[in-house]
């Protein structure tokens, strides 16, 4: 309690949600660090593909090679493994997704950034809800729409059983789904973000207060924050193939003919 | 600071984000989906049709090369039998010469052998003939001179002499 008392000069502590909604430019909603940063992703990544793909050989150059093999991990880990013979069909959609929410995720640790738009729930909402467009669409496709949700909802299961597992399946597809994706991959990059802002501007703080000791496991906070940071790393790309893979099982589900 | 936090709920979305997100993602998703992805399924397609067509193209020249193998391995024995055919028949034309040159060498010589005896029986009825005439007279001009006359007129009775040359035939 003490330390909030006595922060250094310009460190807002503790770390408050207002860390996550910087002012826009020019006090603008539309321009703000959080578009700027997705627009630069949007821009990068089509630029990268683009010229990597305009002159594609045979035997790949080490760039075309490298967008290559992210079509090609999609393609054949998740969208062939997951949904079988039907993945390809789904592959550029998937690849697509898993580059923009790795890249959206990268910017938490890309030193200038440090914090992904991700962060902002509205981005994964607009995912989430595209998967869940895509899976019910295709569910509706493959079975007719009520027939497909009569195949999501009635499972092999005793009589006495239904009356609770009905409503849980009806849920699990009109909500669950989307929400999980959604929140799981927002709080995850916003917990992220909190983590380094603690042991970052927490370090400050130790170091502030004058106390010998204290400063230095504000040594140890910055230590922690550079770990984070890594782990983050890791947090960033796995998060980006949870939402992938998940959007690609529930359209293996929507297709599927039984549960 | 006090104003904004009372503003902000993080899982509320902001609507604008909302917006530029999506148009976003969308922008994203049109560019890679028309002129990024179809091109890399063109290009695995291309690799596979090149790793494959090189697989076939070896297969159809190990193919030819069996084909040529066994061409060549049929034209051997088919040459071999000839040869052997070949040399059968040599073998049997040779037989065939040396029994015709024998037969006609045996012929040749029962000709000559046959030519021989005739001649040699001719000759010896030629002279058996004149020997008989002469004979005949020197036994009667021997005769006479031995008895001192003529037995010409005897003589002309000639089946004497002749008998007796029949019966010195027959005595043989």
């Amino acid at each position: 309690m003490s330390l909030q008392l006595a922060p250094v000069a310009d460190v807002p502590w503790p770390p408050s949600v207002d860390e996550f909604f910087p002012p826009g430019v020019g006090g603008s909603v539309w321009i703000t660090k959080f578009t700027i940063m997705v627009w630069i992703a949007v821009a990068l990544i089509i630029l990268f593909f683009v010229l990597t793909q305009r002159n594609p050989k045979i035997v790949p150059t080490k760039a075309q090679w490298i967008g290559e093999s992210m079509y090609g991990f999609v393609r054949n880990g998740i969208a062939k493994e997951v949904i079988g013979h039907e993945g390809p069909r789904f592959a550029p959609y998937l690849t697509t997704l898993f580059v923009f929410i790795s890249f959206l995720n990268i910017f938490a640790i890309i030193p200038g950034f440090q914090i992904s738009p991700s962060s902002h729930i509205a981005f994964p909402i607009i995912l989430a809800l595209l998967s869940y467009v895509i899976y019910w669409y295709q569910g509706a496709k493959k079975h007719g729409f009520l027939n497909y949700i009569k195949t999501s909802i009635v499972l092999p299961a005793p009589w006495w059983v239904q009356p609770i597992l009905l409503p849980i399946e009806l849920a699990q597809i009109l909500i669950i789904r989307p929400v999980t994706l959604a929140v799981r991959l927002f709080a995850n990059l916003f917990a992220g973000h909190l983590i380094l802002l603690v042991f970052t501007l927490g370090g400050f703080v130790l170091l502030g207060t004058g106390n010998i000791g204290l400063a230095a496991v504000g040594v140890v906070s910055w230590g922690m924050a550079l770990v984070m940071t890594l782990f983050e790393a890791g947090v960033a790309l796995l998060q980006a193939y949870v939402f992938v893979l998940l959007t690609a099982s529930y359209v293996q589900s929507s297709l599927a003919d039984e549960h | 600071m006090i104003i904004a936090e009372e503003a902000h709920n993080p899982i509320l979305p902001i609507w604008q984000e909302l917006v530029v997100g999506t148009i976003a993602f969308l922008v994203l998703c049109w560019v890679l989906m028309k002129f990024v992805f179809p091109v890399m399924e063109k290009t695995f397609q291309a690799r596979v049709d090149a790793i494959e067509g090189g697989i076939q193209r070896a297969e159809a020249a190990q193919a030819e090369a069996n084909a040529l193998l066994e061409q060549y391995k049929a034209q051997l024995s088919e040459a071999r039998t000839e040869a052997a055919r070949i040399r059968d028949e040599a073998r049997a034309d040779a037989e065939g010469i040396r029994a015709d040159i024998q037969a006609q060498a045996q012929q040749e010589r029962d000709r000559i052998i046959a030519a021989g005896r005739e001649a040699l029986a001719a000759e010896r009825q030629t002279i058996v003939n004149e020997l008989r005439a002469e004979i005949g007279t020197l036994a009667v001009d021997l005769a006479g001179k031995i008895v001192g006359e003529s037995l010409e007129d005897e003589a002309r009775r000639k089946g004497t002499v002749d008998r007796f040359l029949s019966d010195l035939a027959g005595a043989r």
